[in-house]
């Protein structure tokens, strides 16, 4: 019995050891993040390539994605709007409840799951196959090449999909004010910019900010640390998408609050 | 004697629990070949990573171009790099790069103002080197083994390097393109003035390559010396089962 608790022991705290070395190479990680984006030399090409590559890879699915939250969001709506004769305001609820929320979450998820496995499995896989440290002995820096301008593509290319699924989701929204409540797209539109203030699209574009670098540092993360073999790979892309998604909501969170006091101001 | 380019004193490296190099002591000098044997796991790879800094021994010297490895800073380190070439077991081609971005990569990125036709006939140049002139666009996929080794070898000598190391050039192919990778390697040498250290498993390419062998034995290198020093006559059983298993036809 003895025995068997003195084996639990360092295993817990093995864990836990492991737990926080975790966060500490995290961290360090993020560190180096903002040390190297501002020294030379840039990767000018390959972030434009970068970007090109995620919105390509993302456009489809969030197109159709945003489209079809807009069309149920709003038809699930109508109902209890309508029980107060109130559908009139359809396009000021959905609006608000697009811009400031359903947009910028809907396509950082789609794209932590598109973008973010893409990294985290490319560079998982340069990394075992030797490729970064091939990199690293012919006296370039694969951080700079691969990390930087990977995070800096998301960063920059998420707040562009956010405004654009923004648009598509109200684009569905409309067809289905349209030909339920005969609204003419220059009404529907009016209502809309009505609704959301200057705060709306300031903060979902800050925050959508903030998901690209989540979704862009956790890929590169995972990739850059995954471990041996080909199974290394596809666990790193794997938690590259869970621990991106999780952290994305706990940000949704804490914007909300910040927001929130914002606005009360 | 010939210049000392890398001295190696007492290095020991272990990974947790696993002891990998005991105490290894090696001499490399000016434009030899020298050829590291060794079964597979003995510590090969980790030994040549320590010597470009991928990875830092535990204890011991490891002095390259008479400097110690692991004291550099990161911009010296590279500096250091850059006279190193270092060839991997897989190749590690960048596979999103054609062959043609494959060499430009380090090229560009480390020697300033260069027009894009000196670039081109750089590569080309080596790509002709290598014997593989008509690869230029295509993508590391669709080549086979021994032109992406090739390939490999003509990406790290794109930057002059005084030191070659080939990791287990010959691994996986087949005995006609051995033997063209170790006449390869031959004429690298020749052609370029290096320093190698070629690690095989393979005896046909290490005594065609090599001027002295180096066995890896449990950490240590057991014996230094030519091909007839090291091999027909050896003592230790181990050796010579190396020898026996590879030359059963003499
Ligand atoms: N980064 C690392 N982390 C942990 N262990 C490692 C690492 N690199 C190598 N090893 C271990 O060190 C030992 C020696 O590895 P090494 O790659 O040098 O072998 P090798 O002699 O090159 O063999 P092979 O001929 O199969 O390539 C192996 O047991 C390997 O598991
Ligand atoms: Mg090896």
């Amino acid at each position: 019995m003895a025995e068997e608790s003195d084996d639990r022991k360092p295993l817990l705290s093995k864990k836990i050891d492991k737990f926080f070395t975790g966060l500490a190479d995290a961290w360090n990680f993020v560190r180096r993040f903002w040390k190297e984006v501002f020294l030379p030399p840039y990767e000018f090409k390959e972030v434009i390539h970068q970007c090109y590559r995620i919105g390509v890879e993302s456009l489809p699915l969030i197109s159709l994605t945003g489209f079809i939250v807009g069309i149920v969001f709003t038809n699930q709506s109508r109902p209890s709007l309508s029980e107060f004769g109130a559908t009139s305001w359809l396009p000021s609820l959905i609006s608000i409840a697009v811009v400031r929320a359903m947009g910028p979450l809907v396509t950082a998820l789609i794209a932590a799951g598109k973008v973010g496995s893409s990294i985290g499995a490319e560079i998982g896989s340069m990394k075992v196959t030797e490729q970064i440290d091939a990199m690293e002995v012919s006296a370039t820096n694969p951080f700079k090449f691969l990390v930087v301008t990977r995070v800096l593509a998301t960063t920059f290319m998420i707040p562009i999909l956010v405004l654009y699924t923004d648009f598509v989701a109200l684009m569905g929204s409309f067809l289905n004010v349209n030909s339920n409540e005969l609204v003419s797209l220059s009404t529907f539109f009016f209502q809309v910019f009505e609704s959301i203030s200057f705060l709306d699209i300031w903060s979902s574009v800050l925050k959508s900010l903030l998901f690209g670098f989540t979704i862009g540092i956790v890929g590169c993360y995972k990739g850059y640390h995954s471990s041996k073999g080909t199974e290394g790979v596809g666990r790193a892309a794997n938690s590259a998408v869970v621990i991106s998604m999780f952290l994305i909501f706990i940000e949704e969170l804490l914007v909300l609050q910040v927001v929130n006091a914002i606005r009360t101001f | 004697m010939a210049e000392k380019v890398v001295e190696i004193r007492d290095l020991y490296k272990s990974f947790g629990d696993l002891h990998v190099l005991k105490g290894v002591d090696l001499d490399l000098f000016r434009e030899e070949n020298l050829v590291v044997l060794g079964r597979s796991g003995t510590g090969k790879s980790v030994l040549i990573k320590i010597m470009v800094g991928l990875l830092k021994q535990d204890k011991g010297q490891m002095n390259v171009l008479g400097k110690e490895v692991s004291q550099l800073a990161t911009k010296e380190l590279n500096e250091l790099r850059l006279k190193i070439g270092f060839s991997f077991q897989n190749s590690a081609l960048y596979d999103s790069m054609t062959v043609r971005e494959n060499m430009e990569f380090p090229l560009v990125r480390n020697i300033k103002n260069l027009t894009k036709k000196e670039i081109t006939m750089r590569i080309e140049e080596l790509l002709d080197a290598v014997g593989l002139p008509n690869t230029i666009n295509q993508m590391p996929s669709e080549l086979s083994g021994g032109q992406k080794k090739r390939i490999g070898v003509a990406r790290t000598l794109i930057l002059n390097p005084e030191i070659m190391l080939y990791d287990e050039p010959t691994a996986g192919l087949d005995p006609i393109t051995c033997v063209d990778i170790n006449n390869l390697i031959n004429e690298v040498r020749e052609r370029y003035k290096t320093t190698s250290i070629v690690i095989t498993h393979d005896l046909t390419c290490a005594k065609m390559t090599g001027d002295r062998m180096a066995v890896l034995l449990d950490g240590q290198f057991s014996s230094i010396g030519t091909f007839e020093e090291v091999f027909p006559h050896a003592e230790d059983k181990r050796v010579k089962s190396f020898y026996d298993y590879n030359f059963i036809e003499s």
